[in-house]
């Protein structure tokens, strides 16, 4: 039981990225590899800040900041210097391993004694892993709620258009550049922001931590797509969630098979080369005719 | 004569290789003025469309606004004052979107786009309802539909609305009926007449159709080679036949 609700927890943890992702892969359209860079920077950044004895929030709240930066950064590369958002995503991603480095000083750093966001008082009452549980679902339902919100204001409704119809956009007076940057920043930002969470509730940052982070992100959004199919924006948001959840029991299930944690970048790979297989292959298998006969009744 | 609101004073536009796509153009365009316009493919109607929204640099010559000079001016800085719709329904709105949530859009023209919510009120749903009667072919009964799933018809009537419903000083009609049914065309040409008269609008548009030409606008002008070669308004351009005109497509 007790791995199911640690499952839950990271399934929330991570939900984060998850939602973030979805900014520029859903709304912006395009697949952004800086994640893979400002995640381990978010995390250097809260992990390095809290070592020097700064408070956990507020280092967590500089990490946010500085994921702003790498997404200002790869916004920049691509509207102003024209390189392609694959390369210009690679580019920052890259850049940013060198910066973690001089951020952490070394390739790994342990928040062993140190106080960090799971450190709160009141967490330390709940059973075993309700810490995660508790945390998470606090942090996702304030950023879910707050993008909800952004989504329907005039600014996320322009930002939402360059997305979808950027020379439209322009015709109207948006200016799709910086839209483009803005959701750039805003995605990294809140990147970087789970990573200094996530790093926190590991207990440590990694220099490596960031490998197969943008498998794991669209993973939720992928999953959650499959499963819920058509949905509003905002229901889209919450099944990332739920996707987030539910990758987290896969990779449970998996390992209960007997693969090790050295195999976790396979199966996340596979899980969502599946998960973006399954409309086809449910198409081709004639899946849904066969579900539509077993849930009816004999005629 | 009144002053122009926009004046283009020797427009030479150049592509690539030096070629001169429009060629010391000259053309003043006035409050009120529905102009057709008139040219074999090639002629440079979709580069003059191009020159005046902001889309192509102007390599010669001068583009003034009520004689403030905006040849440098950005695209999007023009939106302000010049809309456009154009020939590719897909061009024009918002696929993902709802019918409700690009008129809302497009009503910010101009205006910041600010962390407020944007208010898609019963009102205004109530608003719009009304707004795309107007249009014909059962737009207003598909306001929350997302516009990916209407017809070129209905997408085409939407962008004219999106372009209207902040009066531009300037409209830009790029062949937009062309891509449609003869029926629907039609239709749609009629409803941007109706608009374009009642609210008093400016307006340019391209078209292929002779017969709209003559029809519609109370301007004509004719393109060749980049240069204005006919340009007639009021009760000339009522005499105008279509033998008149295929004079000048005949060189």
């Amino acid at each position: 039981m007790s791995i199911i609700v640690s499952s839950i927890g990271q399934g929330l943890l991570w939900a984060v990225l998850g939602v973030a992702l979805f900014l520029t892969f859903r709304i912006l359209n395009f697949p952004d590899m800086t994640v893979e860079g400002s995640f381990p920077l978010g995390a250097a950044t809260a992990v390095s800040l809290i070592a020097h004895g700064f408070n956990p929030y507020l280092a967590t709240l500089i990490a946010f900041v500085i994921g702003t930066i790498a997404g200002l950064a790869t916004g920049l590369l691509y509207t102003k210097g024209r390189i392609p958002i694959l390369l210009a995503g690679i580019l920052v991603m890259t850049a940013s391993l060198s910066i973690n480095l001089r951020i952490m000083g070394s390739a790994n750093i342990s928040l062993l004694n140190q106080k960090s966001v799971f450190s709160a008082h009141i967490l330390q009452h709940l059973p075993k892993y309700f810490d995660s549980v508790f945390v998470g679902l606090i942090i996702i339902t304030l950023i879910t709620l707050a993008l909800i919100f952004f989504l329907q204001t005039d600014l996320g409704q322009a930002f939402i258009a360059t997305g979808d119809n950027a020379t439209m956009a322009q015709s109207i007076g948006i200016k799709t550049d910086r839209m483009t940057i803005m959701g750039l920043m805003l995605s990294n930002g809140l990147i970087a922001f789970g990573g200094a969470i996530i790093a926190q509730n590991n207990g440590y940052a990694d220099i490596n931590m960031g490998i197969g982070i943008i498998v794991i992100a669209l993973a939720s959004i992928i999953i959650g797509e499959v499963i819920f199919g058509d949905l509003s924006l905002n229901e889209r948001l919450v099944a990332v969630i739920v996707g987030s959840i539910l990758y987290r029991l896969v990779l449970l299930a998996v390992l209960q098979l007997g693969f090790s944690t050295n195999d976790l970048n396979l199966i996340s790979a596979v899980v969502l080369a599946i998960a973006m297989m399954l409309p086809r292959l449910r198409h081709a298998l004639k899946l849904d005719s066969l579900i539509k006969k077993g849930v009816s009744t004999h005629e | 004569m009144s002053n122009p609101v926009f004046s283009l004073k020797n427009i030479v536009v150049t592509v690539g290789d030096g070629v001169k796509i429009l060629d010391n153009l000259n053309l003043d365009i006035y409050d009120g003025d529905f102009i057709t316009i008139l040219g074999t493919n090639g002629a440079g109607k979709s580069t003059l469309f191009n020159t005046i929204a902001g889309n192509l640099k102007i390599t010669l010559g001068q583009l003034e606004h009520h004689g403030k000079n905006i040849t440098n001016s950005s695209a999007v800085s023009r939106t302000n004052y010049i809309a456009r719709v154009f020939q590719d329904p897909k061009m024009g709105t918002a696929p993902r979107m709802t019918v409700a949530e690009n008129l809302l859009l497009s009503e910010k023209r101009g205006k910041k786009r600010s962390l407020r919510n944007r208010g898609l009120t019963k009102e205004k749903l109530a608003d719009y309802a009304k707004i795309t009667k107007v249009m014909g072919n059962n737009l207003n009964t598909r306001l929350q539909t997302a516009t990916g799933n209407l017809s070129g018809g209905q997408r085409q009537a939407l962008s004219f609305l999106m372009a209207t419903r902040v009066k531009p000083e300037l409209l830009l009609l790029d062949e937009h009926t062309a891509a449609l049914d003869p029926k629907t065309s039609e239709h749609l040409m009629i409803a941007t007449n109706e608009q374009v008269t009642q609210n008093n609008l400016t307006a340019m548009m391209i078209t292929h159709n002779l017969a709209d030409a003559l029809k519609y606008g109370n301007r004509l002008i004719i393109l060749n080679a980049g240069k204005v070669v006919l340009d007639v308004n009021g009760t000339a351009k009522s005499a105008l036949t279509e033998g008149d005109i295929l004079k000048y497509f005949i060189a």
